[in-house]
């Protein structure tokens, strides 16, 4: 396969638009996922991520705007002369067909030549070979699962859609899906677009995450790119777990702003600083703030804030994870690792708390503090 | 030891609590069993044995039953042709009755949306009205002077003399139309089953919707294709109402013989012979047709 062909055949998504009566399910969404890539949507339920998906399986048909590979629009193709193939998230199996002859079905559509032969290989590739004539009901879920994806994956399309594909799967089968998934990817070189609303799911698995919310994409890259620096409150508090003070910008200090949070002055730098007003949200993950007793020198020299008491302490094995009541009434989460060289505290009791300025991230005062905060 | 004993009296318990008492599941068959023996069994050995009396008798001087096995064969000798008609209208009717159908319950569980359970009631409304009256209001619809014959005249499908009471079209319509909604509701049922994003799935894999519906929506509502073709075949072979309201002499099904020799000729033996026949070659059309069909694979 040259180079040209290659990148010709990457999926482009341009201003598009769906519209459901007076819903705005999508709105005027860019996307450019490159050939080969392993591409996750993420987003809450009704964040318009599985739309997105079903335009480009053309299920739906967008409102507006153009849906390409490569150079051709594919936008009001019909789903059978598209080159893409869905992994449903109930997996859509069919009932009445065996293990071999489901996984066959987009091949003797297309008249392909050695159907047999190329079944048993991708049955070998998932591992499912001894299955081969059973029915979909005598599987367990992660073989159905992986059936799901045979059947999908044999066309060899050139995007491969995943919507929601380990949704049904307990923990410890998602864990190991998640590898295999990732491993047959690599294997295959296709480009994957894996819609979650999972993002511990996106982030181990994909190079690129897109993290969706009310029909347009709040930020997208690197999982950790993401992570560490996040620029609206959403992705802040649905990727992980953020820590969010509300704070004034009372200056600049070479690379970093100076933000006066209830009377203390702590530093962001400047490029993850991200709203241009007086006011913002200081950002910090609660693995980066480090807890002490008062007056201890803690290990990251930077914003020191005192006068914290412990208001809740759970152990989790790996981690403790403590909530701090600030002066200013806020608590605030702390997480620490369990490496058994620090005391643990208890309810009650008076600590400082610290965190290196480097980790900090300031978001715009406008947005909704508690954005992407799952519901219990 | 207590320690031992105790957990195997407990799974006794349980056993029992499960069971429910040995003889519960017999009380529960009963009603069903005596049913059965009364309207089935004790009919079909009276049945039977009338199709073994001695064929000299009468019901004056009364039957004697002389195991008279040739009384097969003169009725297969003397009614064949009604016999091969019955199977013929029958099909004829169900296959008709498959397509209707088939168009009617697919378009009620895909495309109505919410006059869905309205087409439901209509497609059994008929049933609000006795049988012989609706079989005798299409003998006023097919009439002579009536406006389907008129306008087949109009439209030369029929010769200026030409008439549809009294031929094959009227009693394999009136069977069509008697036995429609026994079609319809099987195949409704196993049709509203199957699910969208099998379909969807199907498109998403390169089949155009032509061969998604034979792919998958076809043999995935099989089983309601059998129980609608079984469910009308089975009553229309045997039905002699719609061939005497609306056939003629040349259109006598096998029912109406039964019933003549029956009612008016009092031919017992040639009666039961006749019934038994007719039974015989249903059961094995029956089972050809499962056999070939084969349901028992699909879930």
């Amino acid at each position: 396969m040259s180079q040209a062909s290659e990148g010709s055949r990457s999926l482009h998504l341009s201003q598009v638009t769906k519209e459901f009566a007076a819903f705005r399910a999508v709105d005027s969404l860019d996307l450019d996922v490159p050939h080969g890539s392993f591409f996750a949507l993420l987003g809450p339920s009704g964040c318009g991520k599985t739309t997105t998906l079903r335009m480009v399986a053309g299920l739906e048909t967008p409102t507006s705007g153009t849906i390409r590979i490569g150079d051709t629009d594919i936008t009001y193709a019909k789903p059978y002369q598209r080159p893409v193939n869905t992994v449903f998230q109930s997996y859509a199996l069919f009932p009445h067909l065996d293990v071999h002859e489901n996984v066959a079905f987009g091949l003797r559509r297309r008249k392909s030549k050695e159907v047999d032969r190329q079944v048993s290989e991708m049955l070998a590739l998932v591992e499912l070979e001894s299955q081969a004539r059973k029915k979909p009901a005598q599987l367990s879920g992660g073989q159905q699962q992986r059936v799901a994806l045979a059947r999908a994956l044999i066309n060899r399309p050139d995007v491969l859609l995943l919507d929601e594909p380990l949704g049904a799967l307990d923990l410890k089968l998602r864990r190991s899906m998640q590898i295999e998934l990732k491993r047959i990817q690599t294997e295959v070189g296709l480009t994957f677009v894996h819609v979650t609303h999972d993002q511990e799911e996106a982030m181990t698995m994909a190079d690129t995450v897109a993290v969706m919310n009310a029909g347009v994409i709040e930020q997208m890259g690197a999982p950790a790119e993401l992570y560490e620096n996040p620029r609206t409150t959403f992705v802040a508090n649905f990727l992980g777990q953020s820590n969010l003070i509300a704070g004034k910008v009372v200056g600049r200090e070479g690379d970093f702003v100076k933000v006066d949070m209830h009377g203390i002055v702590v530093s962001v730098p400047f490029d993850r600083a991200h709203t241009d007003g007086g006011e913002g949200w200081v950002g910090i993950r609660p693995e980066k703030v480090l807890v002490a007793e008062v007056g201890e020198d803690i290990d990251a020299p930077g914003n020191h804030l005192e006068g914290g008491v412990v208001t809740d302490v759970s152990f989790v094995g790996v981690s403790t994870q403590y909530l701090v009541r600030m002066p200013w009434g806020q608590e605030l989460q702390v997480f620490e690792q369990n490496t058994g060289r620090r005391r643990l505290f208890t309810h009650g009791e008076k600590v400082d708390i610290s965190w290196r300025p480097e980790y900090a991230f300031l978001l715009d005062a406008s947005q909704d503090a508690h954005a992407g905060i799952e519901e219990e | 030891m207590a320690a031992i004993t105790a957990p195997a009296r407990a799974t006794e318990d349980t056993a029992k609590r499960v069971g429910g008492g040995r003889w519960t599941a017999y009380w529960l068959l009963a009603p069903g069993a005596l049913w059965l023996l009364l309207f089935f069994v004790v009919p079909f050995y009276s049945l039977v044995s009338a199709s073994l009396f001695d064929p000299n008798g009468s019901v004056l001087t009364g039957y004697d039953v002389t195991y008279h096995v040739g009384n097969f064969g003169t009725a297969v000798k003397n009614y064949y042709p009604e016999l091969l008609r019955s199977l013929w209208y029958a099909g004829l009717a169900t296959l008709v009755c498959l397509v209707i159908g088939y168009v009617l319950a697919y378009a009620i569980a895909f495309k109505a949306g919410r006059w869905r359970n309205l087409l439901l009631v209509l497609v059994i409304a008929p049933f609000f009205t006795s049988f012989l009256l609706r079989t005798l209001s299409w003998k006023l619809i097919l009439s002579d002077h009536g406006f389907i014959v008129d306008l087949f005249q109009k439209v030369h499908i029929l010769g200026s003399d030409g008439r549809l009471l009294n031929t094959w079209f009227a009693v394999v319509s009136g069977i069509v139309y008697n036995f429609l909604p026994f079609m319809v509701l099987p195949l409704y049922a196993s049709l509203e089953k199957i699910d969208g994003r099998l379909i969807e799935a199907a498109g998403d894999l390169y089949a155009s919707p032509f061969t998604a519906f034979f792919k998958v929506t076809w043999p995935l509502s099989l089983p309601g294709v059998v129980a609608g073709t079984l469910l009308t075949f089975i009553p229309a072979a045997g039905d002699f109402i719609n061939a005497q309201l609306l056939g003629g002499p040349g259109q006598r099904m096998v029912g109406n013989v039964i019933q003549s020799l029956f009612t008016s000729t009092q031919d017992y033996a040639a009666a039961g012979a006749l019934s038994v026949i007719l039974m015989a070659l249903i059961v094995g059309l029956v089972l050809v047709y499962i056999r070939k069909v084969g349901t028992e694979e699909l879930v």
